[in-house]
């Protein structure tokens, strides 16, 4: 045998998996350079804007448009009747109108669009516009939803999807029961970034390429072509810069508005949104009423749960079927229970649509299974992490819908280890140093003396990837050209780092440091949505087989060259080894001169549809977490500081520690915000608080210090034995958050009222309120 | 409002002087920085002041630019984060920014940038009270603020 090299080749390569590679693309973020959707703008482009109902149902009588387009700078306005296609589109059922033709739903709903020379104009063409509405009746209340007698708001009725789970003996009765009833807010996804997106026409005006900020650019294209009467090749788009998106761009927006003005007007067209737009533009986290009754045995073993689940969609169907499913099968949440009977719907109400947010259906479940555990702990006097640990979920159990847990469940340890992680030394009502540390901050209203401290625990699971035998894959394409890879992926970049892993994944795979990534665009085969914590799995897994697929032939020259059988090479750090890992030759040797590309989908294994009883394997895999939170409440004015959130996830393997931690310690501040302060409030279908003076959100002065464990069981059903992280930081964080302030009540009161505090975001009020006595 | 109302003045945006022509009346520093100076490292999220985006240094002072008129600002010194570069304490705090894994999506980034820039100008080695202090008027949305912290103290001049 003739190797290239004598020299002991390295095991590892620099800016491959497993280390804290920092992101490609951070350095033009901290110099302002990197180009957001709305930085971007093109030679003669026009501004568009949307029209929107002041009312949450009315009948469109008529709609002059004349008194706008005699506004000099306006070129088209555009309504129903402008849509050359689909007048409606929807991620699972085409069920929302582009633009309102016969009767508006929801207070926000687009009714026209105009193109004009500037944004001012735009605004002034969309006062002129004149819509007769004959005000309609709106149905405000998801259980007159339900109700048969209720007229219907749309042509498909009012009720979305309606899903039971009957499992095991429905007579089962436990020694123990508690049951309660939470509500939880509507959470807006708030991402930075406000919607925005160039439309640039072709100059024939056959097709168009719009460059948006989305979250899966094929099923827009999907959606937008079908509307515009285009076929879809015809539609073309570029991943604009994502200013985040947690859920909020999984739906269209701005897209079809913009392209159809656009080809209208044969000029580039830029549509940005305000906070103000954005708010009732996208669809939100679905507000929630959950009815529990957990049965336990009297060692506190649950035996039955109950359940109703009653979820607002709002107008339109978005994907608040598939948001039902995941919050009726977590139910359970991370535990054993051999029975269940539990009854969910989905309605459509004159509210804003809602769909997909970060936890997707599984943090309301969560919210309301978690203070279950802590209720059912009292009753069996034991403490809330003896409980946890009694009933926590293993691989091998048996789920509500008969699926098996399959993934690798590490439940216990992740509970064991955020119990063993230090508790915060700050003492109560802090150290005097600055009022931040107080309960209410620098409002000062705080008396350090009436400051109690509370502990809480939330665990919670979390499925991955889509379900419901949906055809879920994802596409990558590896190029090898000499000695520089490049990875072709349409996998959408919203912050979460997919550009991070996906170089780190082909220089271990193949060996060789100089990785580009391509733009983001349908120029290559999709990629699926950047959602339900799939993407690491989903496109890492595509990536990986892709950049295998290259190695193959990489070897294949390298053993040719060196009259080597191909079976026996393989790669360690950058160097080709033969099977008695002896070096052969250098990986970029190997490729010099070569220009070597593959392409590969990558699928997960089937699942099936729920069954009407809510049986089936639906899911693809899961992931689990726990979380403690340590506050501080001052009890009498009922405002609270938290002071620390410990935490374990099961991460499978963290491909990158750092970007790990970046996902949990943003996760918990959207669940920390769920807690204490995020929620849209509305009076009779209208939005009181669109704006960010009104719409809560946390700031660096409301986080506490987070501490964190990885728990690294690698998962062998994921490509790389990685699970998706970015859902689970921010779901049992919000319980967790909750029962420590019941904690701290209790401490101080020696109780609490019963109904009180079950519901987030948790109000000043609903502290007070939660005082046994008075 | 008529077209007739816009106006042209002149700004100072990062020691260059800059012509501004048919600005509308009334437009904010903000818009008129994006879209006429073509300075777009300065961000809009909220329009109101509270989010922080758009932070740039009015004559040394931390300030929103949504919510100052570009016409108010004439004469006045306006640095935006394309300003910062090569001043030394923004280098570290961006150095520092991206090692710590403080970006994500990287919309607050900028504003983030200019004001941990303002904070270390003033203080050396600010305490953590201090740093959520002076940065509470940026709202990060990805990252839960854990890792600016920890940027803030790589940059430091007392940690480095």
């Amino acid at each position: 045998m003739s190797a290239g090299h004598s020299t002991t080749a390295p095991s590892t390569i620099r800016g491959g998996l497993g280390e804290s590679v920092t992101r490609p693309d951070a350095t033009a973020k901290v110099r302002g350079e990197f180009a957001f959707s709305s930085d971007l703008t093109a030679d003669g482009a026009l501004w568009g804007a949307t029209l929107r109902s002041p009312h949450p149902r009315a009948r469109i009588r008529r709609i002059d448009t004349s008194p706008a387009l005699a506004i000099a700078g306006v070129r088209v306005v555009l309504t129903a009747e402008d849509v050359p296609g689909a007048p409606t589109y929807g991620l699972i059922d085409a069920d929302q109108p582009v633009f309102a033709s016969d009767e508006v739903r929801f207070v926000g709903e687009p009714v026209a669009a105009v193109a004009a020379s500037d944004p001012d104009t735009c605004q002034r063409a969309l006062e002129a516009i004149v819509v007769e509405y004959e005000v309609l009746p709106p149905l405000l209340d998801p259980e007159r939803a339900i109700d048969p007698s209720s007229e219907p708001i749309h042509p498909s009725g009012n009720i979305v999807r309606h899903q039971r789970v009957l499992h095991g003996d429905p007579t089962v009765e436990g020694a123990v029961t508690v049951e309660g009833t939470y509500d939880i807010g509507m959470q807006d996804q708030a991402f930075l970034g406000l919607e925005a997106a160039l439309a640039i026409p072709d100059p024939d005006g056959a097709g168009v390429e719009l460059h948006v900020a989305t979250q899966w650019l094929h099923e827009d294209r999907t959606q937008i072509a079908s509307c515009l009467g285009l076929p879809e090749e015809s539609v073309r788009l570029v991943l604009g810069g994502v200013g985040g998106a947690f859920g909020g761009r999984e739906d269209l927006s701005l897209q079809v508005h913009t392209c159809l003005l656009a080809l209208r007007t044969g000029r580039p067209i830029r549509v940005h949104y305000d906070r103000r737009e954005s708010f009732l533009a996208h669809v939100h986290r679905h507000p929630a009423r959950i009815w529990m009754r957990h049965h336990a045995d009297p060692e506190g073993n649950i035996v039955k749960i109950e359940a109703r689940f009653v979820l607002d969609g709002g107008a339109y169907a978005s994907t608040s079927s598939a948001v039902l499913v995941n919050a009726v099968t977590h139910t359970q949440g991370p535990y054993r229970c051999p029975n269940a009977v539990v009854d969910g719907y989905a309605v459509r109400t004159n509210n804003l649509p809602c769909g997909a947010m970060r936890g997707f259906g599984v943090v309301q479940a969560c919210f309301a299974h978690e203070s279950q555990m802590d209720r059912l702990a009292t009753a069996c006097g034991l403490d809330p992490i003896e409980i946890r640990l009694r009933n926590a979920m293993r691989t091998g159990d048996s789920l509500i819908t008969g699926q098996t847990m399959t993934s690798v469940a590490p439940v216990e340890r992740c509970i064991r280890e955020t119990v063993a992680l230090p508790l915060p030394e700050v003492p109560i009502g802090g150290d005097g140093s600055h009022p931040y540390m107080l309960p209410g901050g620098a409002g000062l209203t705080a008396d350090p003396s009436h400051v109690v401290r509370g502990i809480g625990y939330g665990v919670a699971m979390k499925n991955l990837m889509y379900s419901e035998g949906f055809d879920d894959f994802a596409t990558a394409r590896c190029r090898v050209e000499d000695g520089e890879v490049t990875i072709h992926v349409a996998t959408a970049e919203v912050g979460q780092g997919f550009v991070t892993i996906a170089a780190q994944i082909a220089r271990s795979v193949l060996g060789l440091e100089e990785v580009r990534l391509h733009r983001i665009d349908t120029g290559v085969g999709s990629a699926g949505s950047t959602s339900a914590s799939r993407q690491t799995w989903m496109s890492g897994g595509a990536v990986e087989a892709a950049c295998r697929a290259v190695l193959s032939e990489i070897l294949g020259i390298a053993a040719r060259r060196f009259d080597l059988d191909t079976e026996g090479l393989s790669v360690l750090g950058t160097t080709i080894v033969d099977a008695e890992f002896r070096p052969v030759c250098e990986v970029r040797e190997a490729v010099a001169g070569e220009v070597i590309e593959q392409t590969v989908e990558y699928r997960h294994h089937p699942t099936v549809p729920l069954d009407a009883d809510g049986q089936g394997a639906c899911h693809t895999a899961f992931a689990f977490v726990a979380h403690r939170a340590v506050v501080d409440v001052d009890v009498d004015l009922g405002l609270v500081k938290v002071i620390q959130v410990a935490t374990a996830q099961d991460v499978g393997r963290a491909l990158n520690p750092l970007s790990v931690i970046g996902q949990i310690e943003g996760g918990i501040a959207q669940g920390l915000g769920l807690a204490l302060m995020e929620e849209i409030i509305q009076v009779d279908g209208e939005v009181k608080n669109a704006s960010f003076t009104d719409y809560l959100l946390p700031t660096i002065a409301d986080m506490p210090p987070v501490v964190a464990r990885l728990v690294e069981e690698p998962d062998p059903q994921a490509p790389l034995g990685a699970k998706g992280v970015g859902e689970p930081p921010c779901i049992s964080v919000t319980p967790a958050v909750v029962a420590a302030i019941r904690d701290a009540v209790r401490t101080r009161y020696g109780g609490l009222r019963d109904g009180t505090l079950d519901r987030v975001p948790v109000r000043p009020i609903d502290v007070v309120a939660a005082a046994p006595h008075g | 409002m008529t077209p007739t109302d816009h106006r042209d003045f002149t700004l100072s945006v990062n020691g260059n002087r800059v012509q501004v022509t048919h600005a509308a009346p009334g437009a904010s520093l903000l818009d008129v920085l994006r879209e006429q100076v073509g300075l777009t490292g300065t961000k809009g999220a909220c329009e109101e002041g509270e989010c922080g985006s758009c932070s740039v240094l009015l004559d040394g002072e931390l300030t929103c630019s949504c919510l100052v008129m570009a016409a108010t600002s004439v004469g006045r010194s306006i640095i935006t984060v394309e300003g910062l570069e090569g001043d030394p304490v923004t280098e570290r705090v961006q150095a520092a920014l991206v090692d710590a894994g403080a970006v994500q999506c990287g919309f607050c980034t900028p504003g983030f940038v200019v004001a941990a820039t303002d904070l270390l100008r003033r203080e050396q080695s600010p305490s953590t009270t201090t740093v959520q202090e002076a940065l509470a008027g940026n709202l990060c949305r990805c990252t839960g603020y854990g890792r600016i912290v920890e940027a803030v103290r790589l940059a430091s001049r007392g940690e480095r």
